[in-house]
């Protein structure tokens, strides 16, 4: 495994002038938006495009530099689809943004503090990357990122700290920040999996007994699998938050099938989600609602609570038709919290289903890299890390942009760089940030073990051979 | 590790083709869907700040999008609210009526017809512009059938509606009492509903037009349709015998029923034309009674009853003949009575069919589409729904209307210089109610140019003053003159 880049005789190129390019894009794209924006709401070009755009810039560029010096074989495409991704977000905040202040509301600085957090989210980027030079070091924290992972979880119920945004007690609030741990949970999460499931798979994958066609594990492994279906219940319980529940469980099955390889895991897992679900569903009056909106989103409308948020983005996404109303012609501030959890129906009403389209695939596309970076990847820590973290990816788009275009049930998740919220945007670079470590690793040509010339003076000494 | 990497990969990829998929789903084939929502205020809130199209009367826009300071841009204004109100219909927040609905795709610029334009709107990057309504009214008939409606006494409930016999052009269709159209387009959206509540419960429902949406007895003016059916037969024309006096016993019971004055209408016996003249009751329930509901059913459905006719103003409601009239019921029905309810647009619709030899011609309010630079776009051909009787029944009606304006019930509508057919109607309700006056007519005789339906509803008129003629007749005359002296 360890040597198949030289065995093949394949040896990764860097590709970092074709990254820049494609950065030179990407902010094309942020820039470009922002403009827009401006000249579609206000109809001139904002005062302070030149120093917007200078700081996004720079922004990229520092990213860029970074990588280019501490993992020059990363993969090049997944900064670019991330930069694009940001920038446009940072448009369409902005856009609500003039909305919100030309109706009168109080906050209306949301993009002004999404590119704040945007700064602290590359900061980390670059430090994660900097302080971070080999992916395996993670392994040593396995338990403790377990730990801190779930403690962040509970951090909301602590008196204090904890606070109740509508309706799911989510976020914590210190020094006037409000946060939410989940976000910074699920990496932490995502390690202690990867670390765990290394260690262990092998009792995971091949103890048990085969049933009819499926190998089913034994029982006593089945241990974590409960452990996690526990905690994602409580989430989904406690917090009344599903598409968290519904995230950290299936990124757990995933990388649990990747690490075993059985689909008996799988088969397991879905029955605990669906027999959890139904009983959520029977006993939790959220999970209910939002199942009924879901099948019949325009007979509740005028309820409360009612379905009035979705059905108001689907009339946006409907009106929106194939190209869009154009910035500043559509009313996305219709839809509550169109900045943050229903961003993707403001773009489908103001940019129409081409836009919808080109984001769902930029997210496939980050996707498809996460997992092709697992693929290569010449560890099995390293290959479950990029697992997870694309299913993390997957799974949140999947859970977001379906409950928003109506095709699952509404949950409360924001879609990752394109929504405004400081922890999300920061807990997503830092996952950037992870997998291209992972793929730096992986595409970087493996380490050379060339005879050493014996010829020299202290050729009786030990060799030590560099491994990176 | 790297098969299951790969059904992961397999299922993600299955993750997001699910997602576009459904965006093209929603966003392409339930749009259409979504966007007829009623509850869609973005449709609303976008027609509300666009620039309308205008409707006009001739050269007038009676209603025009005028720029407005506030967020939405236009108002739409009207400039002759309560006359031309029941055409128009409003244009509010909450909805819209009249025209102004069955029209909404032209004036707000969405219908196909208007592509080339929102075309070179797009790529010019100009808002879009509705198109316009030219509307089959002639302002002079308006004018005169709204000042009549207007000059009865007190609180007068009524409706006319005068079409062009040829083309089944809708030339006037006023209706009082009314609004004001321009209230409710108001973006004070808090006054609005207000008055729309207040509109809505008012008991003289200002919001109905009367001329298409209210269906009363037709009283007497239904004779032209049992004349009609009577002559059409075969048996009978202008001069035949037919039976006066001064009561009929309905069929299988001990009732009878009197003319309207009390009179013999002349005679036992007398001429159709003496029976159209003095519009004897007795004569025109024998005659159904004779012909039989099925060939009264019949006459009627062909001059237009139990369908509705007018596909481009919204709220027409379906005059009734019903087919189950027990004999009682159908001798009754010769004079209007019973269980027959017209419009007065219905009863228009036969006026105008006696002038045209027979035919019936589909009405119609919106004579021409046009873009914004008035380039028409469409135009409403004439259309003919049927064939209601001969040209030789026609031409023996019409004589018959005649006599009856020269030296009948129907004198007030006599037009010097001009021959006038017509026929009064004073149709019974209830006993507590006073009846209802109505007036039907055309002219002139020869060469029929409009032809004119007239209901009060009620007025301020002592009952014993309440009759067709004198009521509905001298705004009969009115509308016709206003016509014919173009």
């Amino acid at each position: 495994m360890s040597q198949t880049g030289t065995l093949m005789g394949f040896v990764h190129r860097r590709r970092r002038g074709a990254e820049l390019f494609l950065l030179v894009l990407a902010l094309m794209v942020g820039i470009g938006a922002y403009a827009a924006v401006g000249l579609g709401v206000e109809g001139v070009v904002p005062a302070d495009l030149v120093g917007y755009g200078g700081w996004l810039t720079a922004l990229i560029v520092a990213a860029h530099i970074t990588v280019r010096i501490v993992a020059p074989y990363a993969d090049p495409v997944l900064l670019p689809l991330v930069a694009a991704l940001n920038g446009l977000g940072l448009a369409v905040i902005r856009r609500l943004d003039l909305t919100y202040e030309a109706n009168g509301l109080a906050q209306h600085t949301f993009a002004r503090q999404q590119l704040t957090w945007m700064t602290l989210g590359v900061i980390l980027f670059i430090a994660t990357l900097v302080l971070l030079r080999d992916h395996r070091v993670l392994q040593r924290f396995t338990y403790t990122a377990g730990l801190l992972g779930i403690l962040l979880l509970i951090l909301p119920f602590l008196p204090l700290v904890g606070r109740e945004i509508n309706g799911a007690r989510i976020w914590i609030n210190v020094a006037g920040f409000s946060f939410q741990p989940g976000e910074v949970a699920k990496v932490l999460l995502v390690i202690a999996f990867a670390g765990y499931l290394v260690l262990h798979r092998d009792a995971l994958a091949l103890a048990g007994r085969r049933v009819v066609f499926i190998d089913l594990p034994r029982g006593r492994d089945l241990g974590p699998i409960l452990a996690m279906f526990g905690v994602s219940m409580m989430i989904l319980v406690l917090q009344n938050d599903l598409g968290s529940s519904l995230l950290f469980f299936g990124l757990f099955l995933a990388m649990l099938y990747v690490a075993t390889e059985r689909p008996g895991w799988l088969v397991v897992g879905g029955l605990l989600f669906g027999a959890g679900a139904l009983a959520a569903y029977t006993f939790v009056g959220n999970v209910q609602n939002r199942f009924n909106f879901w099948l019949h989103p325009m007979d509740h409308y005028d309820d409360t609570p009612g379905s009035y948020q979705l059905v108001e983005a689907l009339f946006g996404q409907g009106w929106g038709g194939l190209i869009g109303r154009g910035f500043g012609n559509g009313f996305p501030e219709r839809v509550p919290f169109a900045y943050s959890d229903f961003i993707i129906s403001t773009i489908g009403e103001e940019l129409g289903l081409s836009a919808i389209m080109a984001v769902i695939l930029c997210y496939g596309l980050i996707v498809e890299r996460a997992l092709r970076i697992a693929l290569i990847s010449r560890d099995g820590f390293g290959k479950l890390l990029a697992v997870g973290l694309g299913a993390i990816v997957a799974l949140q788009v999947f859970v977001v942009v379906g409950g928003v275009t109506g095709l699952i049930p509404l949950t409360g998740l924001t879609t990752p760089f394109l929504s405004y919220g400081g922890s999300s945007l920061v807990a997503n670079w830092v996952i950037v940030a992870l997998l291209l470590r992972v793929s730096d690793q992986a595409r970087r040509p493996a380490p050379r073990l060339d005879p050493v010339d014996d010829a020299g003076e202290d050729s009786e000494s030990t060799q030590v051979v560099k491994l990176r | 590790m790297n098969k299951p990497i790969r059904v992961v990969s397999v299922f993600c990829l299955v993750l997001f083709l699910a997602l576009l998929v459904n965006a093209s789903y929603l966003m392409y084939v339930r749009a259409d869907s979504l966007s007829d929502d009623p509850r869609n205020r973005r449709i609303i809130t976008a027609t509300f700040s666009r620039e309308r199209g205008a409707i006009l009367v001739g050269k007038e826009a009676i209603a025009r999008s005028v720029p407005s300071d506030d967020k939405y841009k236009f108002q739409r204004t009207y400039s002759q609210p309560y006359k031309y109100a029941p055409i128009t219909g409003y244009f509010s927040w909450y909805g819209q009526t009249g025209v102004e609905s069955s029209q909404n795709s032209v004036l707000a610029g969405d219908d196909s017809r208007l592509f080339v334009t929102r075309l070179v709107d797009m790529l010019s990057n100009s808002d879009p512009k509705g198109g316009n309504v030219q509307l089959a009214t002639n302002a002079a008939a308006q004018d005169a059938a709204w000042d009549g409606l207007e000059g009865l006494p007190g609180d007068a409930q009524g409706a006319v509606v005068a079409l062009e016999p040829t083309t089944g052009r809708v030339l006037a269709m006023a209706s009082t009492p009314t609004f004001d159209p321009n209230k409710l387009a108001s973006h004070d959206f808090g006054a609005v509903a207000d008055l729309s509540k207040e509109l809505n419960a008012d008991p003289r429902e200002p919001l109905i037009n009367r001329a298409i949406g209210t269906t009363l007895p037709p009283g007497s003016t239904f004779k032209l349709v049992t004349a009609a059916a009577a002559i059409e037969s075969g048996n009978y024309d202008a001069d035949s015998q037919v039976p006066g006096g001064y009561r009929f016993k309905l069929p299988q019971s001990s009732t009878t029923v009197g003319n309207y004055d009390g009179g013999n209408c002349g005679g036992r016996r007398i001429t159709l034309t003496q029976a159209l003249q003095v519009s004897c009751n007795v004569t025109f329930m024998s005659l159904a009674n004779e012909l039989g509901v099925d060939a009264m059913a019949e006459q009627a459905e062909a001059f237009g009853f139990n369908d509705t006719s007018l596909e481009d103003l919204g709220g027409q409601a379906e005059s009734l003949y019903p087919r189950d009239l027990d004999p009682p019921q159908t001798a009754l029905s010769g004079i209007g009575q019973s269980s027959v309810t017209a419009t007065p647009l219905q009863m228009a619709m036969v006026a105008a069919a006696i002038a045209n030899d027979g035919d019936v011609m589909r009405p119609y309010v919106v004579d021409e589409v046009r873009a914004a630079n008035l380039s028409v776009l469409d135009r409403t051909d004439p259309q003919s729904i049927s064939k209601a009787i001969s040209s030789t029944t026609a031409e023996e009606l019409t004589t018959m209307m005649v006599a009856t304006v020269d030296s009948g019930t129907a004198t007030p509508a006599q037009i010097p210089g001009v021959q006038v057919a017509g026929k009064t109607g004073t149709a019974q309700s209830t006993a507590d109610r006073p009846p209802y006056a109505w007036f039907v007519s055309f002219a002139p005789a020869d060469n029929p140019q409009v032809a004119v339906a007239v209901l009060v509803q009620s007025s301020d008129t002592s009952r014993s003053e309440i009759g067709g003629g004198r009521l509905g007749g001298p705004i009969a005359k009115a509308v016709m003159e206003a016509v014919i002296n173009q």
